[in-house]
């Protein structure tokens, strides 16, 4: 078995960019609003996503033969649970000025569609190699809109990135400078309007993903 | 006027196909027919004939603007030269709020339009003309401190992100110019509310006052005092205003929105050429008039307190009837929905202002709120006549 075919390879890079969970399927909006007003918790929040999604796929891969059909849905939010709760406590243990600023939303990764989907529509029918290439894809395309969109409403809501200045203190107006942040930015509608730019970009680049008009 | 269209005569055949200058038809094109009535008509369907086009009909819109924007100029010199304590000439005064002003519409004028420009030459399409009436908006409803940065940045991504991306003039949603002022109110706060930023405290380079700022100042506007619990209506040097002083304007506000007298020459302009509608103008005003004599009767807060005229009188509530809430593009096409949606602007923006203690002006959010809805009530009015149509066919 060859461990990155051409098709594993598809696997793992589609969810990045052509087929991304927040730009085409529109999944995780709802995340990608509340915790990226800052890089930080925007990184981590996408970085516990994907370890969640990778893990979460291939547990339910493994069992995938074995969970009577009925019933899938509560075995998959189960395992969904049990790996959000030891993220959740691990925040807690080693970042925990993080996991209070991403305050419900790691709890609340249980909810995000990004992990039912794909449990739902890859796990449930694929191994557990494959299973794993498409959660990490998912979780980091997922990640890399919230990184994007952190990065814009930190920089310009803020003037930092990763709380490290980027634009300089003179320039603001209380040291004489001209320069205020942008407010809007750290407000969630800008975070809409950001992901929009970057579905724009995305369509620009993608003729086929351009919806027809009937 | 000959020679100039002698000169476009000239020049034209090197923007038409295999000119040299082709790829800048669109911007040609877009002068020419702003400065000349074009004489090209439309081939075949049926269309009703009139003899302004959109861009005639713009620039009627402007001229109303212009004695709202004179005034403006002037209170802006005014209000430098009284917080200083001193007596200027009606020429100083002029002149000071001239030089305030026009770099606010140059900035407005010249991102806007560059933008237009520049999206117009990128998909090939003719120049639209609809940046004409929002550019002179957008520098009469920004408080005279507002940097022209700021202007800049606001104009930039209302232009794009409330009329480009819905496919241009005639297309947008929202109002563009409310929408660079509410960009503005919610992304720099303090440099669009409070009482620091009415009033042109610093002198210009050539004009203004060197006298220190007088003691006792507020430069708060009407509203914003009424906000915090001023009971008594004071001007930007404490001294108390009429009813009378209202209507006249010359206290701090956003630049073109304090002369009641000023928009009403606008709106009568507006109205004898028939741009505007009296209907959505009247209702507007019928429905800020009932819903603060509603909270007068209620009474609970300083804000509901305000006289009705004073409610009418104050902020941007006339100029917000007059000039926005009346925009062709963004308010509805059936005539009785108009009578709707004013009253409920009306309405919205009085409730904003009495409930809402965080704004102390609610216009331009009414006006945003019932431009969303402007659709559905046009869509409610056109399916009930055409229920109405068909039982009488059928009966």
């Amino acid at each position: 078995m060859d461990l990155f075919s051409k098709k594993n390879k598809e696997t793992f890079f589609t969810p990045l960019w052509v087929n991304n969970p927040v730009a085409t399927q529109v999944l995780g909006i709802c995340s990608a609003l509340a915790v990226t007003s800052k890089l930080e918790p925007a990184l981590v929040m996408g970085l516990s996503v994907t370890i969640i999604v990778a893990l979460a796929n291939v547990v339910i891969s493994l069992l995938r033969n074995t969970i009577p059909n009925r019933i899938r849905i509560i075995v998959q939010l189960v395992v969904v649970a049990m790996l959000v709760t030891i993220v959740s406590q691990v925040l807690k243990a080693f970042a925990y000025d993080v996991s209070v600023q991403l305050s419900v939303y790691v709890g609340l990764i249980i909810t995000n569609c990004i992990l039912m989907g794909r449990l739902e529509a890859f796990a449930m029918q694929n191994k557990p190699w494959e299973s794993f290439l498409d959660g990490v894809g998912s979780g980091l395309g997922y990640a890399l809109i919230l990184v994007i969109v952190g990065f814009f409403r930190e920089l310009l809501g803020s003037g930092t990135l990763l709380n490290f200045r980027v634009i300089p203190e003179c320039l603001y107006v209380k040291e004489g400078g001209f320069y205020m942040n942008n407010g809007l930015m750290v407000l969630p509608p800008m975070a809409l309007i950001i992901v929009a730019c970057v579905i724009w970009y995305q369509r620009a680049k993608n003729p086929d993903l351009q919806e027809k008009n009937n | 006027m000959k020679a100039l269209r002698n000169f476009l005569d000239k020049v034209k055949p090197s923007f038409e196909e295999g000119g040299k200058f082709h790829a800048f038809r669109s911007v040609f094109d877009g002068f020419e027919t702003f400065l000349f009535v074009p004489n090209t008509t439309a081939k075949r369907g049926s269309h009703i004939h009139d003899c302004i086009d959109s861009k005639r009909a713009m620039s009627m819109v402007v001229i109303a603007l212009i004695p709202a924007l004179l005034f403006g100029m002037y209170n802006v010199g005014f209000q430098h030269y009284l917080v200083h304590g001193e007596e200027a000439s009606f020429w100083a005064t002029f002149l000071f709020g001239f030089l305030a002003v026009l770099p606010k519409i140059v900035v407005a004028y010249a991102v806007g339009l560059g933008i237009e420009f520049v999206v117009a030459q990128w998909r090939g399409e003719e120049i639209q003309e609809g940046f004409l009436v929002s550019g002179m908006l957008i520098p009469l409803i920004v408080p005279v401190e507002c940097p022209l940065w700021i202007l800049a940045v606001a104009t930039a991504f209302a232009v794009i992100f409330a009329k480009e991306v819905f496919g241009g003039t005639g297309y947008n949603i929202f109002n563009v110019a409310l929408i660079t002022r509410a960009f503005l109110f919610f992304a720099y706060p303090v440099k669009m509310s409070g009482d620091a930023v009415w009033v042109a405290k610093d002198p210009l380079c050539c004009a203004g006052s060197e006298n220190a700022l007088l003691d006792g100042l507020t430069g708060a506007t009407p509203l914003g005092q009424v906000s915090t619990g001023i009971t008594e209506i004071t001007n930007a040097v404490g001294a108390s205003m009429s009813p009378m002083d209202m209507v006249i304007g010359l206290y701090p506000g956003s630049i073109g929105e304090t002369s009641v007298i000023a928009i009403a020459i606008g709106a009568i302009i507006l109205l004898w050429t028939g741009i505007a509608s009296w209907k959505t103008m009247l209702s507007v005003f019928a429905g800020g008039i009932l819903t603060a004599m509603m909270f007068n009767s209620i009474g609970a807060n300083d804000v509901m307190n305000l006289p009705w005229y004073e409610h009418i009188l104050l902020g941007g509530f006339c100029f917000g009837a007059v000039f926005m809430a009346t925009d062709p593009v963004t308010s509805p096409r059936t005539e009785c929905g108009k009578y709707i949606y004013g009253f409920l602007i009306g309405f919205v923006a009085i409730v904003i202002r009495c409930l809402n203690p965080g704004y102390p002006e609610g216009m331009m959010l009414a006006i945003l709120l019932m431009n969303l809805f402007a659709p559905l009530i046009d869509h409610c009015f056109v399916q009930s006549n055409i229920k109405r149509r068909l039982k009488r066919a059928n009966k």
